[in-house]
């Protein structure tokens, strides 16, 4: 129609905004995703948490590079820490100690570092826990999962690594154990080994190998992992948990600007200031304590950082014989003997193997049980799925008892007790646990679904006592509210699936055993309350909202 | 000499000889062995004996036997020494409270007097490791760094790298070494109590000794550099600190910015 008016901005901060906004299209982003919505809730944030002190680390190890020199060279220490002083050490633990006494302000940022990196994976844990006992892993965001699965091992990696760049006499002797493990692969082992420390450990080589892989690499792949999760979530939009209105078709929150934007960056201070209120407060890897690291000492409580140490523990936990059975094969070839150390291969690889091949194949394992290749963004409450639920907590009982086998010394100096018997009750543990764990969780999930079941069709308890004129004392129930009602009811109700014949009328294996499976899982269930049994009791009572429990007049004539 | 030569070939001539070598070669050994074991009974009156005699009926001998001669319940004392009794009763672990993995320490049950006799009781009845002297005790002259060095090799495994105690096998344990006198952990050294091996002076020399001592006084005066240390036991307590108190904080504030006013 007409020529459209060139917008003219007034003040000088608009203009500039208008400037930019114009050659980037700065309000087109913000228009796109300033309104995307997000759901409330606590248990959504841990994933935020993980971002937050990733980014701490970011800046926190970047001051700490400016510092440290990763070198194996011979030095003699001449720094302020007295106990220290006059002692030769590598380069690298020497500038450890610089950073912790001579540089200023180089303790805390270690400290920041180091707490913010041990929060880092256990924020990465607990929210991959809430994502999969909520079933926030099923379609479509199976790929999310495994991304997940990847950082929470990219970040074991960067932990470890870094454990290990002071060149003290606890990493010294965690790196002597990832050694003893290479070595125990079969045939490749001791190659692998003389790759990864240019010789034989401890060697030169390995403190600046493991600073390339820990302030690049690892880092590098973390950052491109978390945006392809990011960008996932995204596309994906956020789960939130079921409630009035809450469909699978929309997401009921709050926009990011201004709700979120505010929110979220509020609390990266807020995790910000906790980590800089402990690491202010309380030492963590006090090196200095543990001296240069020299292959022969070994010292008492020599533990890795807790991500790793439930490989620690599945290694205390082993034996090495078995009554008369070695786990030590002698194996003679042609060429020589050649030794098999599965006391320490075993404990090694295989519990960690089956725990991330089982977290990261779960999505397709729990599709093909139950036959569901629906959409989801509902999540579940954890006990309306309590088949997962139990899967989850046996997987944590396992991943627990490993980790307090890494701790078993202290456990037996702590608590008086005899270390080996920590040990037998743990190996105990290994084997019962898992199954206690999921019995016991799927029970108390199948009895908070009864309990909600009960509370939709007889009412909430009011705590009020009444007295028939009979003389019969009965508690007043009362109805629930509505919107506290569709949470009680409006969950999935899976049912067991039978095996199914295919197109050729036949049953396969494979099909066989996901009937078993299903059976298995789901034989057990609470069917949610329908509107037709809650209309059908009603009637049948024949009272209104406020139902007397046990002195409706039948039951005194009966 | 004459009469020596006269009966070199007398019958008995070649037992004198071979009892002869022995004393001899024994006799060296003994002097190589005990290098460290300072000499019995020196500067104790015979009242202390006395008194310390008394008080071992008293006290000891249910396990130890009357003369110290040890039973199925106790060790015999002969020979083990002044320094033995002042760490076992000067740190409470003698008498002891009950037969367990090893003694635990405990409120200590005598005064300083009656250590000493007790001491000179037990030191009387055979050479042994006598209680250090001041000057081997004194931190001023000794080397904290290369008291480190020396704790590091010989004594992180069982007590720690920052000597916070460690475990060991069937309920025994290596105890803290914070807030333990000079002189007990000297005597500890020398006299190995408990499942502790005896570190003799040819092992760790008495300098070294003190060196790390004054290692062990330094570290525990110095306090912990970079805050509260919690407990001295590594990545254990550091992880169980986070996933209790961190992440109970962060999950408070989770709760708070999720929580709508009502």
């Amino acid at each position: 129609m007409s020529t459209t008016t060139e917008y003219t901005p007034k003040t000088s901060t608009g203009r500039i905004a208008h400037f930019v906004d114009q050659r980037v299209g700065g309000s087109g982003i913000v228009k796109e995703f300033g309104r995307k919505i997000f759901p409330d809730h606590w248990s959504f944030m841990f994933g935020e948490v993980a971002l937050y002190t990733f980014v701490l680390l970011l800046i926190s190890g970047t001051f700490l590079t400016f510092f440290f020199d990763p070198s194996m060279a011979h030095v003699i220490y001449n720094g302020s820490y007295n106990p220290l002083r006059g002692i030769g050490m590598s380069a690298a633990y020497a500038s450890t100690l610089d950073i912790s006494f001579d540089v200023r302000g180089g303790l805390f940022m270690r400290q920041v570092h180091h707490w913010s990196a041990i929060l880092f994976v256990a924020a990465v844990s607990v929210h991959m826990l809430r994502v999969f006992f909520t079933g926030a892993f099923r379609k479509p965001r199976e790929l999310n999962w495994v991304v997940g699965g990847v950082l929470l091992i990219l970040a074991m990696a960067a932990g470890f690594t870094g454990y290990s760049l002071p060149d003290d006499l606890l990493s010294g002797n965690g790196l002597r154990i990832i050694d003893g493990v290479v070595k125990s692969i079969p045939l490749v082992g001791t190659y692998i080994s003389l790759f990864l420390f240019g010789g034989e450990f401890p060697g030169t080589l390995i403190i600046p190998r493991l600073y390339s892989l820990h302030i690049m690499i690892v880092p590098a792949i973390i950052l491109l992992m978390v945006g392809i999760h990011l960008f996932m979530v995204v596309v994906h939009k956020h789960t939130q948990y079921p409630g009035p209105g809450r469909t699978n078709d929309n997401v009921v929150g709050f926009p990011v600007g201004p709700v979120y934007a505010a929110k979220a960056g509020g609390f990266f201070f807020i995790v910000y200031g906790i980590v800089a209120a402990i690491s202010g407060l309380l030492t963590i890897n006090p090196v200095w304590n543990y001296g240069p690291y020299d292959p022969s000492p070994v010292s008492a409580g020599t533990q890795p950082d807790w991500y790793i140490g439930f490989v620690d523990g599945a290694l205390r936990l082993m034996p090495g014989v078995l009554g008369n059975f070695s786990f030590e094969w002698n194996i003679p070839f042609p060429w020589g003997v050649n030794t098999l150390s599965l006391n320490v291969l075993v404990p090694a690889l295989i519990p960690a193997g089956i725990m991330f091949t089982i977290m990261f194949a779960w999505p397709w394992i729990e599709s093909w049980v139950t036959k569901d290749k629906r959409e989801h963004h509902l999540l579940d409450r954890p006990r309306n799925a309590p088949f997962r639920t139990g899967m989850g907590v046996a997987g944590v009982v396992s991943y627990c008892v490993m980790w307090a086998a890494a701790s078993s010394d202290l456990i037996a100096t702590h608590f008086h007790v005899s270390l080996n018997d920590v040990t037998y009750w743990l190996r105990v543990l290994f084997i019962l646990g898992p199954i206690l764990g999921f019995v016991v969780a799927r029970r108390i999930a199948l009895s908070l679904q009864r309990k909600d079941r009960e509370i939709v069709l007889h009412g909430r308890e009011t705590g009020v006592i009444e007295m028939s004129p009979e003389g019969a004392f009965s508690e007043r129930h009362a109805d629930m509210d509505v919107y506290k009602l569709h949470t009680l009811v409006n969950y999935e109700d899976r049912k067991v699936i039978p095996a199914q014949p295919n197109a050729a009328g036949h049953i396969s294996r494979s099909e066989k055993r996901r009937g078993a499976l299903s059976k298995f899982f789901f034989e057990d269930r609470v069917a949610p309350v329908t509107p037709s049994e809650l209309a059908a009791l009603k009637a049948e009572h024949g009272h209104g909202p406020a139902e007397i429990e046990g002195s409706s007049t039948e039951s005194i004539e009966k | 000499m004459k009469a020596l030569s006269q009966r070199r070939r007398h019958p008995l001539a070649a037992v004198a000889l071979l009892l002869m070598g022995l004393l001899i070669t024994g006799g060296l050994y003994m002097a190589a062995g005990s290098v460290n074991e300072a000499k019995a009974a020196t500067g104790y009156s015979a009242s202390d004996i006395e008194e310390g005699n008394k008080l071992f009926i008293a006290n000891c001998a249910t396990c130890h036997g009357l003369n110290a001669e040890g039973s199925a319940d106790g060790p015999s004392l002969i020979g083990v020494g002044a320094a033995a009794v002042d760490f076992q009763v000067g740190t409470g672990r003698m008498p002891m409270q009950m037969q367990g993995p090893q003694a635990q320490a405990k409120p200590v049950q005598f005064d300083d007097a009656q250590i000493s006799q007790l001491s000179a009781f037990v030191a009387s009845l055979g050479a042994g490791p006598a209680i250090p002297s001041e000057d081997m005790l004194d931190t001023s002259h000794g080397d904290s760094a290369a008291g480190g060095t020396v704790f590091r090799v010989n004594c992180a495994m069982c007590h720690n790298a920052a000597a916070a105690g460690g475990a060991l096998t069937r309920g025994k344990f290596a105890p803290a070494l914070a807030g333990v006198s000079e002189k007990h952990i000297y005597e500890a050294m020398i006299t190995g109590p408990q499942n502790m091996p005896v570190f003799n002076d040819s092992n760790i020399t008495p300098d070294e000794k003190r060196d790390v001592i004054t290692f062990l006084k330094e570290i525990e005066s110095q306090g912990s550099p970079g805050g509260a240390k919690l407990g001295s036991l590594g990545p254990v307590a550091e992880g169980l600190f986070i996933w209790t108190a961190g992440l109970g904080i962060i999950i408070a504030f989770t709760i708070w910015l999720t929580s709508r006013p009502s």
